[in-house]
């Protein structure tokens, strides 16, 4: 197949580089559902002056399939994350998008990249927002920064999202101050699919919700990316997150990561010391 | 005229530098220069801009008319047209076609301007994106980037909350097809005027260190939406002394039960038309408030 002959000719010489730095072998655990990965990461490492940020991190995340990285705080995730959205420079490994090499990236194609083919969704919704801005605004901000200049068409669309993320119509001239606060994680979700992005990075979309909300917004994450067909990266330290969401995992600590495969292998059989700690540290109900 | 001071207040090397900015203001339609703003013998927020790049202009041989919300004789134009007389001598006028440098504040004259004219406006904010990303940064980088989204999600938002666009002053342009300009806070009925204009315009902004210039015939296209268009918009009357129906007016409240008055902002062309024969609602003939 071409697909498979690119891939090899472009990932096929670095990725055996890295493999023999010691990173974890990706093939047995990786749930092909194309030959040719949408993100793939070579060798990442991030240092904060002598400190470890993450290191020696490699995977390939297929388009489609959606990767959870778990750990304690401090183990890097969140590092990790930013290199990967372009927030942070790693200082060693490559970063290819869809066989494009991000660090050789000029900042103009990356932050349009970043308003078009990806999104980013924040622990803390108001990072995410602008909060003096009207729901509809929030929504329709990407759709006028790639372009759409019809004030009812832009209207429609974000009208149409906010009934997929389950907020009311009437509720598209209130500002998000005015929402709660899961109400606001829903309404950053719509802001950030609305232009249709191929990837979408996720940083704890859960975290400070109520259990009965988060319930229902990984009901709404689920249906959003079978319907859509994303590729999501998504970082927490909930378990119950990614074995809901997630096709595989990576267990990270110390800015490592210890153990990946498939969700409900790792989860189920889990083989390093530190996974076993974490699956047994979930309290059962 | 003083002797106490250099021509035109400021000393030749600040003049010089001032003039480098405005050149390359001029080379770069729209685009913010950062220049090195002196302390002026005025508070900030009263046209220190403005004034330095008058000072810039300024020849021995210039007729200056300076202008503070269209009226040649309000506190601002006034003090600002002594303030030149003082140190650089230079003639004045309170006539338009007759000036050849034109300090204003909030307005663009009614009679069009022409070639070989310079326009100097006072600027208080010169960043268009300011109320809507505080870091200067970002915003800095979204010029550069050409990354305007933002300024229709303002748009946007006067639509969703008004109807209409409800911006009436300091409506944001695009010059030439690249940079998103804060046209200084003039009311959008002047906006059309900014376009194509044979007249040199500067924009100085003295606390915000800023120049930024639209040369001669260059093209300025207010924003808008394709389903609500840009509409130079004024109050829907006739001017009461002179009675003209196609300048800019101020409301004047004339006393305690409501009544009002519609007048031209524009001083100089009211007493102009007054001066040939012109009479609105409430004028006199042949008289001039």
């Amino acid at each position: 197949m071409t697909g498979g002959q690119n891939s090899l000719k472009n990932f096929g010489a670095p990725a055996q580089g890295d493999r023999a730095m010691g990173a974890v072998d990706m093939d047995t655990c990786a749930k092909v559902k194309e030959d040719r990965p949408l993100l793939s990461v070579q060798g990442v490492m991030k240092l904060y002056g002598s400190r470890i940020g993450c290191t020696d991190v490699t995977f390939d995340l297929f388009p489609g399939e959606v990767l959870g990285i778990v750990g304690e705080s401090g183990s890097g995730k969140s590092t990790l994350l930013g290199c990967l959205a372009g927030h942070l420079k790693p200082d060693a490994g490559r970063i290819l998008y869809d066989g494009r090499d991000m660090g050789a990236l000029g900042e103009p194609e990356r932050r349009r990249l970043s308003r078009t083919e990806w999104a980013f969704v924040h622990q803390n919704a108001r990072d995410g927002l602008r909060m003096g801005v009207s729901a509809g605004g929030n929504v329709g901000e990407r759709l006028m920064a790639v372009g759409a200049r019809n004030y009812a068409a832009i209207r429609d669309t974000a009208t149409d999202w906010l009934g997929r993320v389950e907020i009311a119509a009437d509720r598209i001239d209130d500002r998000p101050s005015a929402f709660s606060g899961g109400m606001q994680q829903r309404l950053q979700i719509a802001r950030n699919l609305v232009t249709g992005p191929r990837l979408v990075f996720m940083d704890e979309p859960t975290g400070g919700l109520d259990v009965s909300v988060q319930a229902r917004l990984l009901d709404l994450l689920r249906g959003l990316v079978r319907d859509l067909g994303l590729s999501v990266v998504i970082v927490t330290h909930d378990l119950a997150v990614v074995r809901l969401l997630a096709d595989r995992l990576m267990v990270m600590k110390s800015g490592r990561v210890v153990e990946q495969g498939l969700t409900d292998q790792v989860l189920d059989d889990p083989q390093h010391g530190y996974t076993q700690l974490l699956v047994s540290s979930v309290l059962q109900v | 005229m003083s002797d106490a001071y250099n021509f035109a207040y400021l000393d030749e090397q600040t003049k010089r530098m001032i003039r480098r900015a405005i050149l390359k203001g001029i080379a770069v339609p729209g685009y913010q220069v950062p220049f090195a703003s002196r302390e002026m013998p005025m508070p900030y927020g009263w046209g220190t801009g403005g004034v330095q790049v008058t000072a810039a202009c300024l020849t021995p041989d210039d007729r200056l008319k300076v202008i503070d919300q269209g009226a040649d004789d309000t506190t601002n134009a006034v003090s600002i047209r002594k303030f030149f007389q003082r140190t650089a001598g230079v003639a004045v006028t309170e006539a338009t076609a007759e000036a050849t440098v034109i300090q204003t504040r909030h307005r663009i004259p009614e009679t069009p301007l022409c070639e070989g004219q310079i326009l100097v406006y006072q600027v208080p904010i010169p960043e268009p994106l300011r109320f809507l990303e505080p870091r200067e940064t970002e915003t800095r980088k979204m010029h550069e980037l050409e990354e305007y989204g933002l300024m229709h999600v303002k748009l946007y938002e006067d639509i969703a909350r008004h109807g209409t666009i409800a911006t009436a002053y300091a409506y944001p342009v695009k010059v030439e097809g690249r940079y998103v300009m804060d046209p200084s806070p003039i009311p959008k009925f002047d906006n059309p005027k900014l376009s194509d204009n044979p007249a040199i315009q500067l924009f100085g902004a003295g606390r915000e260190q800023r120049i930024y210039a639209l040369p001669p015939y260059t093209q300025v296209i207010s924003l808008d939406f394709e389903d609500h268009p840009f509409e130079a918009s004024k109050a829907p009357h006739d001017c009461d002394l002179c009675g003209a129906g196609d300048s800019y007016l101020d409301e004047v409240i004339t006393d305690d039960r409501g009544s009002r008055m519609y007048v031209c902002s524009d001083t100089d062309f009211c007493a102009g038309r007054r001066a040939a024969g012109h009479v609105g609602r409430l004028g006199q003939p042949g008289a001039a408030e």
